[in-house]
């Protein structure tokens, strides 16, 4: 079989099994549009009104599914347009495939129309790129892409193509490979045995044990093995934003996120624990706060798939280098033979001590309040959706309500920017689910300052009929911008308030889609049965909320957990 | 502590672009990093001295190790090695300073291999720090111009750093 360039890119992304390519043409990448239009009854192309969303589509379509997310854009502005999707999927490690056009490579470098360096400005925010400046390399560096943005820690990968590798009248034979070897790349297979029998030691001498969690353990795919080991060392879990969701969030040992806006309860079993397990997780400042102050108690161990991840910020005791699922299986095949259990009765007055962290209802807010308070929003959001969503979310406090008040049981269910924090992630981002699963309910809870950031993805929800319901918490401010500024300046609300906005309902409708407003707590929940009762439509629900809510409870930057500041209806006797 | 990290990388265009960009983006420091073709056409040989506390240099070679065109890395500190370097020293050479630049040039068994009547450059191989003692030996207001290479180093025995 003899392909063009063109071709062989459509053909490879046909053999890799791409579903979905997220894109936008431009002139670098018409000869690849071209052989795109012939194949469409086996790789169907979503057109987006700007190439970030193309790159968060693609990111919540690999968040949802696990599998590799693909995008194709121009060169240039098309590429640099890109760039922030491409580290947002980067600080996540999310896998991703970006395929960019470049000027044809007798010109690379004559500041040709629309030249950039493309893999120069990506290469700082990519697991790997490639410029591939031979039609001859062109079907084994796609291999090499997916199989580097899928495998190890996953990442984003860049394949940048030249128009004239792409010329159709250039023909060559064409297989692709299956396999590829690559000499500098072989991502950890197994941890190491001895030191998962010693960490698994360590977990059966704890008192005072805590299981970490994060975005790992739900990339890894090792949800029900963590179940499997939580249930049976009968531990307290807590997790990171991202690992929301890889532990049943309603379960009894889930002790709810950790960190910055973690609860009282989580963050205080960290100040205390003595045997910290830290799963798939990195040591984000978010989630530490100070260094210094960081579980100053405990021996930590930790399991991750890359070894840069290790004693990057903390120092830990026990590392394991190696691939969730698997180590998570290895210890409890180590379990299961050293037939010990732990302390029960040094376990069950931890649990005791939690509990009565627990009863300091960390989470509490005002339910007598006229005005609809997000948090409220957020848990009626639960109950209309039986707690089934797939959520994705903007960037500010309405994502950490979310990531408070909905309790994700299933890994996959919250899709967010965590580690970029990238306002104008959560609608593009609902593309990609709504076309993984058309069937599932989906949503996207964001601001009325995020949702401006990506609007125009509204056009693409009309073209692809996307029934995404958009929950839009609009306070009328950068929500988080200024709670920090009434907390740490004064409240000198420095250009945080979003004056001039838009009607969302008539804008929604100017889209060719329903618009909704409600500003009463007791409208709220028929309001949201109605949206998600259309179920063929794309909704935007513009739900007024309290402008002056805070996030609670805090730690802020430079505390140490047990520095938390709690909502303000607490009296100071309780906090005793 | 000073390291030098020796490494052989993919002889492919941005692999010396990955390897600096990573230094410069996550703050770390380059003292010297040099370059050059191996005996394997497919590989360059690359040697880059740093500074830091053993987290930071740890975390470092963890780095280095994730780029995909980092093939293979060696700590030269981890074990007994051998460095040099090269450097080239233009000197004002006047009548009354020939004598004891000569001098100088013998005892650090250094090479004049340029002479004008007004100058010298003087050739000098040697660890780091020789080079760095060299300077410092040379009399104030002498030195016209330096040019070193970077330190490359091997390791002693009869491993050596292949695939």
């Amino acid at each position: 079989m003899e392909l063009s360039g063109a071709e062989i890119t459509i053909q490879a992304l046909i053999d890799e099994g791409v579903e979905y390519v997220f894109g936008y043409p431009g002139g670098a990448v018409l000869h690849i549009y071209d052989a795109l239009s012939k194949r469409e009854d086996q790789i169907k192309h979503i057109l987006v009104r700007h190439e970030q969303a193309a790159t968060h589509a693609a990111d919540g379509y690999a968040r949802a599914t696990g599998r590799v997310g693909v995008c194709l854009v121009t060169s240039g502005p098309g590429a640099t347009n890109a760039v922030t999707g491409i580290a947002t999927a980067y600080m996540d490690s999310i896998p991703m495939v970006v395929l960019t056009g470049q000027v044809p490579t007798p010109v690379i470098g004559s500041d040709a129309f629309q030249e950039v360096d493309t893999v120069g400005i990506t290469r700082p925010c990519v697991k790997h790129n490639f410029l591939v400046k031979d039609v001859k390399d062109l079907a084994v560096t796609i291999r090499k892409a997916f199989h580097i943005a899928s495998s190890g820690r996953p990442g984003p990968v860049v394949v940048d193509i030249p128009k004239d590798v792409t010329d159709p009248n250039i023909r060559i034979p064409y297989a692709y490979p299956r396999e590829v070897s690559m000499r500098s790349y072989s991502p950890a297979q197994r941890g190491h045995q001895g030191q998962i029998r010693k960490a698994v030691e360590k977990m059966l001498a704890a008192r005072r044990p805590v299981i970490y969690t994060g975005g790992g353990v739900v990339l890894g795919e090792a949800s029900a093995s963590l179940v499997d080991l939580v249930r049976s060392l009968g531990f307290p879990i807590t997790s990171t934003l991202m690992g929301l969701g890889a532990y049943p969030m309603s379960d009894r040992q889930f002790l709810g996120m950790l960190g910055m806006h973690g609860t009282y309860e989580a963050n205080m079993a960290m100040h205390e624990t003595d045997c910290l397990v830290a799963i798939g997780a990195r040591f984000d400042d978010r989630v530490t706060g100070k260094i210094e102050h960081f579980c100053p108690h405990a021996e930590i161990i930790h399991v991750d798939v890359d070894p840069a991840s290790i004693s990057k910020t903390v120092r830990v005791d026990v590392p394991i280098v190696g691939p969730v699922q698997s180590v998570l299986q290895d210890m409890l095949s180590i379990l299961k033979e050293l037939g010990g259990k732990p302390d029960q009765t040094a376990l069950d007055a931890w649990w005791r001590q939690i509990d009565e962290w627990r009863g300091m209802d960390c989470l509490r807010y005002d339910r007598g309040s006229g005005l609809i308070k997000p948090q409220f929003a957020v848990e009626t959001l639960h109950k209309v959706t039986n707690g089934e969503l797939y959520l994705t979310s903007d960037v500010g406090q309405h994502q950490m309500f979310a990531a408070q008040f909905y309790p994700f049981d299933k890994p996959r269910r919250w899709i967010n920017s965590g580690g970029l924090g990238t306002m104008g992630f959560g609608l593009p981002a609902a593309m990609g689910v709504q076309l993984a699963f058309p069937d599932a309910q989906v949503a996207c809870i964001s601001g009325e300052a995020s949702i401006l950031m990506c609007i125009q993805e509204m056009a693409t929800c009309k073209q692809y009929d996307l029934p995404i319901k958009v929950i839009l918490l609009n306070n009328g401010y950068m929500g988080m911008v200024r709670q920090w500024q009434e907390f740490f300046y004064d409240s000198r609300y420095a250009h945080s308030y979003v004056d001039a906005l838009p009607d969302f309902v008539a804008l929604s409708n100017s889209f060719g889609h329903v618009g909704m407003r409600v500003e009463k707590p007791d409208e709220l929940e028929g309001a949201m049965q109605e949206a998600f009762a259309l179920k063929d439509r794309f909704v935007f629900l513009d739900v007024i909320v309290d402008p002056t809510e805070n996030v609670y409870p805090m730690v802020a930057a430079g505390k140490g957990h047990h520095e938390m500041q709690l909502p303000p209806t607490m009296s100071d006797r309780e906090l005793a | 502590m000073r390291h030098i990290l020796s490494m052989l990388v993919e002889n492919e265009s941005g692999a010396l672009s990955r390897i600096a960009g990573l230094f410069s983006a996550r703050g770390y420091n380059i003292e010297s990093l040099t370059v050059a073709p191996t005996d394997d056409p497919s590989l360059s040989r690359m040697t880059l001295v740093t500074c830091g506390n053993d987290d930071i240099v740890e975390q470092i070679k963890k780095q280095l190790n994730k780029l995909i065109d980092v093939v293979k890395l060696q700590d030269l500190a981890d074990s007994e090695h051998t460095e040099r370097e090269m450097m080239l020293i233009k000197l004002k050479a006047g009548r009354q300073d020939r004598e004891e630049l000569k001098r100088l040039t013998e005892i650090f068994r250094a090479k004049i291999i340029d002479v004008t009547e007004i100058s010298y450059v003087v050739e000098l191989t040697g660890a780091s720090r020789k080079l760095d003692a060299f300077i410092q030996a040379v009399p104030e207001g002498l030195i016209t111009e330096v040019v070193r290479s970077g330190a490359i180093g091997i390791s002693r025995g009869d491993k050596g750093l292949t695939l």
